[in-house]
């Protein structure tokens, strides 16, 4: 009994050692997303509040926890104070399994890349509660909008996933980015990445895939109803989840916390803070697409999912399973 | 050991509860949201007993694709308000009460048979052909047979879950006259003298202009 309680003690130190640091990184990273929005455009974007309007983001979330909360008296009340909640947790339990290191993870399980995907597909059941909850127009269409986009999405991650793993031989995230010592994937399979990249987008409902909050027809969405600290809850689960993806991105086809070269001043920087610098290129990226895409028209988003990714990817898993067996080059054998 | 015995107790229990919880809630969304919290405490316990690419997939498939389409369905269909039709004495629209106690007695005497069969599990288990090692991970292992041994059974399930939607599509889909669709190749490959056109309209007539 006594192990079980320190065992217990060590996990929820480690819990709390990686969530403060991803929970300080998301409202940073909306800061720098306002600023790299801002500078495209020519503006400035928030620079007031402390150096650089750094803490701009910490001054939003006091604003937030001041607000009233309003719950609609003719929601259905104990769904809707816990849609954000679910989308908070999904959003920061998937980080569990980001190796950060040669083990340097919390979690190092053998399905980790199957959990990452199975987290992301629950994402959709806060959204879809916050919306029905709502009982009122827009949060319900916004809601309808946002779940047929994610589960089409879904299944193009899905196989774009299976690319990757033909490739490793294993599920395990670690030893994804240990088999990409030699070559990171994204150069085999650069294709694969760029639809990754975009589906992420519509994944996390980011421009130019935002219809389910589409402000110029929803008003806000699936979110139009709330307000106060529940909002912001969303937002920072909204913000996680497009920080995960661009980790799974990282990790999946830019070699997780490897060196580019394995030469002298790049091997000398830590394992995490390449996997960092790789998570804040892809999600300056995120960031730009934001600043000139214009929205995609619903039919199009439908289209481009179905029709275009789904058949195009599928076929690439075809190239790249007979590429691999014709040079046997099969992993795990 | 008893740490694990605890976690397998409260997912039992939250499984069993949800499970009841689908059939007696009254709002059928609700039932949807216990049904999907019955999903996830049982994939929970296929992790616990080491099966954890099952549980996975569980998650994937059943809570992030399957449950999602029920919502979809509850939520646009209105099944609440016929749902309370089907008891009512004004209802005659066929009946659906026969066939749903038919089933769940088929499905009870499998219980049976499945609770029954638990006496047998340890032969089962000296007689089974495919040998069980416990160095390889399940995902592997799951991987080497489905695709040698059972090959055919996996190709013709894919093949019945691939008529079954087709079927499906061909029933819902029905024609709609007068739709206009988009064609981009059509849109950038128009040209000046197709997109003009001078037409001399007569007065008092009118002109219809539509391509």
């Amino acid at each position: 009994m006594e192990s079980y309680f320190s065992i217990l003690f060590t996990e929820v130190y480690k819990i709390f050692f990686l969530l403060v640091p991803v929970l300080v990184s998301v409202a940073m990273i909306v800061w720098l997303d306002r600023r790299v929005w801002a500078f495209v455009q020519k503006r400035r974007g928030p620079n007031v509040v402390g150096p650089f309007g750094l803490l701009q983001s910490l001054a939003d979330a006091l604003k937030y926890i001041f607000k009233e909360i309003i719950i609609p008296a003719s929601s259905n009340k104990l769904v809707f104070v816990l849609a954000p909640v679910v989308t908070m947790t999904l959003a920061l339990i998937s980080w569990a399994v980001i190796p950060f290191g040669e083990g340097f993870v919390l979690a190092d399980i053998n399905v980790g890349i199957l959990y990452l995907f199975a987290v992301s597909s629950l994402g959709v059941y806060g959204i879809i509660m916050g919306g029905w909850a709502s009982n009122s127009k827009y949060p319900f269409l916004g809601a309808i909008r946002s779940a047929a986009q994610m589960v089409s999405y879904e299944v193009s991650i899905g196989v774009i996933i299976i690319n990757v793993l033909l490739c490793v031989g294993s599920l395990n995230l670690s030893d994804i980015v240990m088999a990409q010592q030699n070559l990171w994937f994204v150069i085999p399979l650069f294709p694969m990445f760029v639809i990754f990249f975009i589906s992420a987008l519509a994944e996390t409902n980011r421009p130019p895939f935002d219809l389910p909050e589409a402000e110029a027809e929803l008003v806000a969405g699936y979110q139009t109803e709330y307000s106060g600290m529940m909002y912001a809850m969303f937002w920072l689960g909204e913000y996680a989840n497009i920080l995960l993806m661009c980790a799974m991105g990282s990790v999946l086809f830019l070699g997780g916390w490897l060196t580019p070269i394995d030469i002298f001043p790049f091997n000398a920087i830590p394992g995490p803070f390449w996997l960092i610098f790789k998570i804040l290129f892809l999600f300056i990226l995120f960031a730009l697409v934001k600043a000139t895409v214009p929205r995609y028209r619903y039919d199009q988003l439908m289209k481009l999912g179905w029709k275009i990714f789904l058949p195009f990817s599928l076929f690439y898993v075809v190239l790249t399973s007979s590429f691999l067996l014709y040079f046997d080059l099969l992993p795990g054998k | 050991m008893i740490a694990h015995s605890v976690f397998f107790y409260f997912f039992s229990l939250i499984a069993i509860i949800s499970a009841v919880m689908v059939t007696v809630s009254k709002n059928t969304v609700h039932s949807v949201f216990f049904l999907i919290l019955d999903f996830i405490s049982i994939s929970c316990l296929f992790i616990m007993i080491g099966a954890e690419f099952l549980g996975m997939i569980m998650l994937i498939v059943y809570v992030g694709a399957v449950a999602v389409l029920f919502l979809f369905v509850v939520m646009m269909l209105n099944v609440a308000e016929q749902k309370g039709q089907w008891f009512s004495s004004r209802w005659d629209g066929g009946t659906h009460i026969p066939i749903g106690l038919l089933v769940s007695l088929i499905i009870f005497f499998e219980l049976i048979i499945v609770i029954g069969g638990w006496k047998y599990k340890p032969d089962l288990l000296n007689s089974l052909s495919v040998n069980i090692s416990s160095d390889v991970t399940n995902t592997r292992s799951i991987g080497n047979v489905l695709y040698t041994d059972y090959i055919l059974l996996f190709q013709i399930s894919g093949m019945i879950l691939l008529v079954a939607m087709i079927g499906a599509i061909v029933l819902t889909y029905r024609e709609r006259a007068g739709v206009k669709r988009q064609s981009y190749v059509k849109q950038i490959s128009r040209e000046r003298d197709e997109g003009v056109d001078l037409v001399d309209v007569e007065k008092n007539k009118g002109v219809k202009i539509d391509a």
